[in-house]
């Protein structure tokens, strides 16, 4: 017997259906969805920055935090429970009407951009036909939220590091974007359930052929840039802007830009684990091979998020490891080098699609 | 009166802004203030402001006689505190005419060389953590840890020594001494190519310095830049080579040149300069001979009436120490010509033109000491 959360899904709606009348059942779904997408915000501000703390740790030969629960494990819940009760300050002369929106914005997009995010077989909020143009669509919403931040907080160094991060998002956007784009015309769909079953028979990486390498690689650059991570750190960049955007803020609203910061990098990862290392699906070579078998006895949802936490660590070593590049550097590097090269390889992708050279 | 918010809001045209970077940031390591107009990111004017940190040592030194106004120099450029002492106990020895036994001469330059070690490897942590890499940082300390207790053991402090003082040093080595620092000569040799694979030969730390901020060769001498800023404009001005004091004109190691000028060059020579010092260390750590550690001198020292200047190569250049002396106990002035002072006038000619990141990388790679400029 296979694990699949697809059962409990599938049991619940139709319980819930055969139950209530449709309206109230799918009010009743939405709560139990909401409670699961903040149960999982908050599960992830947990793990990821504890895991961010202890792979600093490690890289700068270092223990981490070790004093709160087993290994430090709890020192992120000791920290959030200070955000919480630290006053949310709100300095003078500052747009406050934009300044106490902008980290709602922010992470509001963060969440909403998980929709269509598949965690496993059939567990999926909303497997809308368009999915991930819906998840590019959305997280570049979040640029708003920073620029408003920026600007609202009536502070040079939060104004530059916020004109910073706007020239830098729209820049990698297209990137991000185009290298979606081979894997879309691979599938030959938007919809991310269609993306992983086209990897039923092996993950895109394996398959693609050089096109689907050279996207991946300029994915994960693009991805680190959207997320304002280091070496790509131009928003914040602590030596040179203090802390950049949200440089005002304290308490819970600082909580929140630096919630929404990891949440999106769990959303880049997982989107690209997803387009290209299959998402949910098991590793797979050909059809129906015993090997293949024996990997779909590992749950779907262990592989979404081994692969999405593979991931995470790779953009958490860029961090620790890469020193930071300079905001016209920064530009360069994607509309001369990323952009043109993107767009040689979508041709590529494009002959290979045609002619079916792919697996 | 003098008010920075009007001198602001009368020189800076519509499409400027104007920003304060310190007293407090983390680029500036430690409380020096820049007032920068910007034009978009583009570094259009930059002027430093100090005396942030002053404490006056300088006439706090006139109240002090000469065997504790050396103890007060340990607080201007601490990263340098042997070297400090160094100059101070040279000065006074000019004054006094006494020959300072061999052993003691020998262990001065020995920790002249480990201070300068030290110096030069929290300064590649910080530039890399000016640039943006947060890791070499702890790398660096790891070796400098050595270096401290090193002079923890020796001297009982790891920061402001006091250890050097007129007429010799003030206690003898440790029986551990030359083991540790062999110990850490070796771990340093095996962790100096982890270092250059770490951050030299990384393509953003290169193109983050390479070209940057500039300093031509003769306005690196019309500042009266010194110390390894001024040899990587192809400056020769390493004091240990051209007027050597102790034991360096005896010793074998080279002056560090470059020509570029910019924050590459700069990083390059400091390096280079590690090197230098380990050789240095090397040649004397076997040899360090046996004798006294302190010449003979009087219990209260006074100097005869006159004018003595001394000159040291500090891990930032070159530190001048003049006295001028009424024949009394007490110094009747005494002025410290630090190097970090000259360095940090330089700033505005490097940084002009250039954006907000290359002046952090500027800043890093000049390796100031704000309490070394302030006094």
């Amino acid at each position: 017997m296979k694990f699949s959360l697809e059962y409990i899904t599938k049991s619940v709606d139709g319980w819930l259906n055969a139950t209530f009348n449709p309206t109230i059942a799918f009010l009743i779904e939405s709560v139990i969805v909401m409670v699961l997408v903040i149960a999982l915000f908050a599960f992830l501000g947990l793990v990821l920055v504890i895991m961010e703390r202890k792979v600093a740790a490690f890289m700068q030969i270092r223990l981490g935090p070790n004093r709160v629960g087993p290994k430090g494990m709890f020192q992120t819940v000791a920290d959030t429970l200070k955000l919480i009760v630290k006053e949310g300050f709100t300095p003078n002369n500052v747009d406050k009407f934009l300044f106490n929106l902008a980290p709602f914005i922010v992470m509001i997009t963060a969440m909403v951009a998980m929709a269509p995010l598949p965690f496993a077989n059939g567990f999926q909020i909303w497997d809308v036909n368009i999915g991930i143009l819906f998840i590019t669509a959305i997280t570049s919403v979040s640029v708003i939220g920073i620029l408003m931040a920026g600007w609202s907080s009536n502070n040079k160094y939060s104004l530059l590091g916020a004109m910073r991060s706007g020239a830098q998002i729209v820049s990698y956007e297209l990137s991000a974007g185009l290298s979606i784009l081979v894997i879309v015309m691979l599938s030959g769909s938007l919809r991310i359930s269609d993306i992983v079953a086209a990897q039923a028979d092996g993950w895109w990486i394996f398959k693609g052929h050089i096109p689907v390498l050279i996207s991946f690689v300029i994915f994960i650059i693009a991805a680190t840039a959207e997320t304002n991570r280091a070496p790509f750190d131009m928003a914040e960049a602590e030596s040179e802007l203090t802390a950049g955007f949200h440089t005002e803020y304290s308490g819970m609203k600082f909580a929140l830009f630096f919630l929404a910061e990891y949440v999106n990098i769990f959303i880049v990862c997982a989107v690209g684990a997803t387009l290209f290392l299959g998402g949910w699906m098991p590793l797979h070579f050909g059809t129906g091979t015993a090997f293949n078998t024996v990997m779909d006895y590992i749950p779907g949802i262990v592989w979404f998020f081994g692969k999405t936490f593979l991931l995470i660590f790779i953009i958490m070593w860029f961090r620790w490891t890469f020193p930071r590049l300079r905001i016209d550097q920064l530009l360069n590097l994607e509309w001369k080098y990323l952009l043109p090269i993107c767009l040689v390889n979508l041709l590529l992708a494009t002959i290979i699609a045609i002619a079916g050279w792919h697996f | 009166m003098y008010r920075e918010s009007q001198i602001i809001r009368n020189n800076t045209p519509d499409n400027y802004m104007v920003i304060n970077v310190g007293p407090q940031h983390p680029s500036t390591h430690g409380v020096l203030h820049f007032v920068i107009t910007l034009n978009g990111e583009t570094v259009v004017k930059l002027e430093p402001h100090l005396g942030y940190i002053h404490r006056s040592i300088e006439k706090m030194c006139e109240s002090l006689n000469y065997r504790q106004f050396v103890y007060v120099t340990s607080r201007m450029d601490y990263l340098s505190s042997h070297i400090n002492n160094h100059a101070c106990a040279l000065c006074v020895e000019q004054g006094l005419q006494v020959e300072i036994p061999e052993r003691a001469q020998v262990i001065r330059v020995l920790m002249d060389e480990l201070t300068r070690l030290a110096s030069h490897l929290l300064w590649w942590g910080s530039m890399a953590m000016d640039i943006g890499a947060l890791t070499p940082f702890f790398h660096a300390f790891r070796e400098r840890e050595m270096i401290t207790e090193i002079f923890e053991e020796t001297c009982g402090a790891r920061l402001t020594m006091n250890y050097i003082c007129p007429g010799g040093v003030m206690a003898d080595l440790h029986p551990d001494f030359q083991a540790k620092v062999k110990a850490f000569l070796k771990q340093l040799k095996e962790k100096l190519p982890e270092y250059h694979e770490l951050v030299t030969g990384n393509i953003i730390f290169q193109n983050r310095t390479k070209g940057i901020g500039i300093l031509s060769k003769k306005d690196a001498i019309s500042f009266g830049v010194s110390g390894p800023t001024a040899r990587a404009s192809g400056v020769s001005c390493d004091v240990r080579k051209r007027y050597p004091y102790e034991l360096y004109d005896k010793l074998e190691f080279k002056e560090v040149l470059e020509d570029g000028g910019d924050c590459w060059a700069r990083y390059l020579v400091r390096m280079e300069e590690i090197n230098q010092s380990v050789a240095i260390v090397e040649q004397l750590i076997d040899h360090i001979p046996e004798g006294d550690i302190q010449a003979k001198t009087k219990a209260v020292l006074k100097l005869p009436k006159g004018e003595f200047y001394s000159r040291v190569e500090t891990a930032r250049g070159d530190l001048g120490v003049y006295i001028v002396s009424e024949g009394g106990t007490t110094p009747y002035r005494i002025k410290f010509r630090s190097p970090g002072f000259s360095n940090l006038s330089a700033m505005e000619t490097m940084c002009k033109g250039g954006k907000i990141g290359d002046f952090v990388a500027v800043m890093g790679s000049v390796d100031l000491v704000i309490p070394d400029i302030d006094r």
